[in-house]
């Protein structure tokens, strides 16, 4: 351990709780990864002793007092602190979201997983459209203007890519494991709505959803999905979709796969057959038993993790609230249960409401820990009656050959007798 | 329609609208598959405008497994290989299993784990819808469609899928039996408490 580690253990709860309570003392703590945590607002939330962990470097603000100074005048964008910088974490092909780093169930727009298959198009809205043509008694065009002008909704749900798991190593954080989940209020127009305008003919069972960006994205939808909660998209937690997300318009298939929710949609296409595109035949399929290969594999399973506590932070013997997030694309989160003894003993957690359809759902519980290493573990159980699996589950449903996608199974943390939690891998191949 | 899922969500959709402090839970009647208009809407809008036929000709470029929207145009193995060597090798490696780009080439049980054509991908159509609107990588959609009816036919041999002889065109590559095909099958996963 450094000099620097140390001077960061040495920072006991009371030191942050006053100065958290002063609005002064603010401690800013480095993780390995590059995020950065201010430890005095976890502190002052309750979420309980340090958070500070091996690998950290520690910087203060100078002391100021803010009452003895005028304050900046009103701005015409707000800022987000600069003591607060949570990052996604980018590579080639995705970006994660900071689930340790976030409070309730929303995601903010700028911190929200991407996963793009040709880069991020710019596209101006004014020369937007949306065509929508095929097996419909009337061939549309809608701008963006006229999807504006249709009845609009909003509801919150989540989007979670179904190549969401990750493992390998204890220093994983809830964002490098399942970063690739994420939850908006979205704002837009019902798909139905817009089906109805065009008149889809009976025979129409499937459609082609097309985006315009480079890989000019394309899936196949059952339109069962269109009638029933498919949305064309274009607002995200009460402003315009971000261009990552799809500006200025998307599908957003609630409870799908993140890929269907097509992003910059510029087509629609009515079908009595799916297309059997790139991405649903040899990208989104995962070999199942017996050397078959699973396709059109749309609703994403109930899963939860435990994002508080979890690596890299280091926790106190004593009270300690473990939080999380659970969610379902079948519907409502039932029940999440805790386990605080390695899976022996099970009792359920609080969920916050309100519990929304096919949506992060925040879940609580009170635990006294004594000290004593241990594992603590989460399960979400769903509308339907689906528990999330363990991993062995998920390896005997499928057999031992299963692909990458849709793996949601329990997660362990290890939490060591100082403190120290520790992501618990498992061995599947 | 077999990969329709057998079982439908209900058919209520509950939407909710959060406004501070109050939580209204909104019930919507969703429609089936006739469309029918909910109370209170219209059964038309008169938003939007008619598209023309040729701009959906322009648009629709999405090719179906049984050929529907292929477009008029031939290409062989030859004019395909040499095309591949200027445009697509840099990313795919000189035999399309090099890389960096995913592997393309590897006939079933060739490869070990990598996906390639020739072991996994279900629809020949498939090459070409993709190809044509997403290749290559710095210029996509540059390609003719003679282009990409030879960029097919090389990748298929490759693959030891046809022969060096052959020539795709709207009438023989929808023809074309991919020897992954009989692997896929629809998900079966329904919820409940059953682990699939």
């Amino acid at each position: 351990m450094n000099e620097e580690e140390k001077s960061a253990r040495k920072i006991d709860r009371r030191t942050l709780l006053t100065g958290a309570a002063a609005a002064t003392a603010l401690v800013i703590l480095k993780t390995a990864s590059g995020q950065v945590i201010q430890a005095a607002g976890q502190a002052a939330q309750g979420a309980g002793p340090l958070t500070q962990t091996a690998g950290q470097s520690t910087q203060t603000a100078g002391p100021q007092d803010p009452t003895k100074v005028q304050g900046v005048p009103p701005s015409v964008l707000g800022t987000r602190s600069p003591f607060e910088q949570p990052r996604l974490i980018a590579s080639d092909t995705s970006s994660r979201t900071p689930l340790q780093d976030l409070f309730g169930s929303i995601t903010p727009s700028d911190l929200h997983f991407q996963r793009h298959h040709g880069g991020v198009p710019a596209i101006d809205p004014r020369r937007y459209e949306l065509l929508i043509h095929g097996m419909v008694d009337r061939p549309m065009v809608f701008t963006l203007k006229d999807l504006k002008r249709f009845p609009s909704l909003s509801r919150i749900c989540f989007l979670e890519c179904s190549g969401n798991f990750r493992t390998g190593k204890p220093n994983m954080t809830p964002q490098e494991i399942c970063g690739l989940t994420s939850q908006s209020e979205w704002t837009g127009v019902l798909l139905s709505t817009l089906l109805r305008e065009v008149g889809v003919q009976s025979k129409a069972t499937w459609f082609l959803a097309e985006g315009s960006d480079a890989a000019v994205m394309t899936r196949s939808i059952p339109i069962r999905k269109g009638w029933e909660d498919a949305m064309i998209a274009y607002g995200q937690n009460g402003e315009a979709l971000r261009p990552e997300q799809g500006y200025p318009a998307r599908l957003l298939l609630p409870g799908w796969e993140g890929n269907t929710n097509i992003k910059w949609i510029r087509r629609i296409e009515l079908s009595d057959q799916p297309f059997m595109t790139r991405e649903e035949t040899s990208k989104y399929t995962y070999p199942v038993k017996d050397g078959m290969i699973r396709q059109f594999s749309f609703e994403m399973d109930a899963r939860s993790i435990i994002t508080f506590p979890a690596y890299p932070v280091q926790v106190e013997k004593g009270w300690i609230e473990i939080r999380g997030l659970a969610w379902s694309g079948r519907g409502t989160i039932d029940s999440v249960e805790i386990s605080t003894d390695a899976g022996k003993h099970w009792f359920p957690a609080a969920l916050q409401e309100p519990v929304l359809d096919k949506a992060h759902t925040r879940f609580h519980y009170l635990w006294n820990w004594d000290g004593q290493e241990t594992e603590i573990l989460s399960r979400a159980t769903d509308e339907t009656g689906y528990r999330q699996p363990t991993l062995s589950q998920l390896v005997a449903a499928r057999g031992p050959d299963l692909g990458g996608y849709h793996l949601n199974p329990i997660t362990a943390w290890n939490v060591k007798s100082d403190g120290r939690v520790f992501f618990k891998p498992e061995k599947w191949k | 329609m077999h990969y329709l899922p057998a079982v439908f969500r209900p058919v209520s959709t509950r939407l909710a609208l959060s406004v501070p402090g109050v939580c209204f839970v909104l019930w919507l009647c969703a429609c089936g598959g006739g469309g029918q208009p909910s109370s209170g809407q219209p059964s038309s809008f008169g938003f939007g405008r008619t598209a023309s036929k040729a701009e959906i000709a322009a648009e629709s470029i999405a090719v179906g497994p049984d050929g529907r929207g292929l477009p008029a145009g031939t290409g062989d193995v030859r004019s395909g290989r040499l095309l591949y060597a200027t445009k697509c090798a840099a990313c795919h490696g000189l035999t399309g299993k090099e890389g960096p780009a995913v592997r393309l080439v590897g006939a079933m049980g060739d490869t070990g784990k990598a996906k390639t054509i020739g072991n996994y991908w279900p629809y020949a159509t498939t090459l070409f819808d993709y190809i044509r609107r997403a290749m290559p990588y710095n210029a996509p959609g540059s390609l003719s469609a003679n282009e990409v009816y030879g960029l097919t036919a090389y990748l298929l041999n490759a693959n030891k899928i046809i022969d060096s002889g052959s020539v795709m065109n709207t009438a023989t590559l929808p023809r074309i039996i991919m020897p992954a095909r009989k692997y896929f099958i629809p998900d079966d996963r329904r919820g409940g408490p059953e682990v699939r």
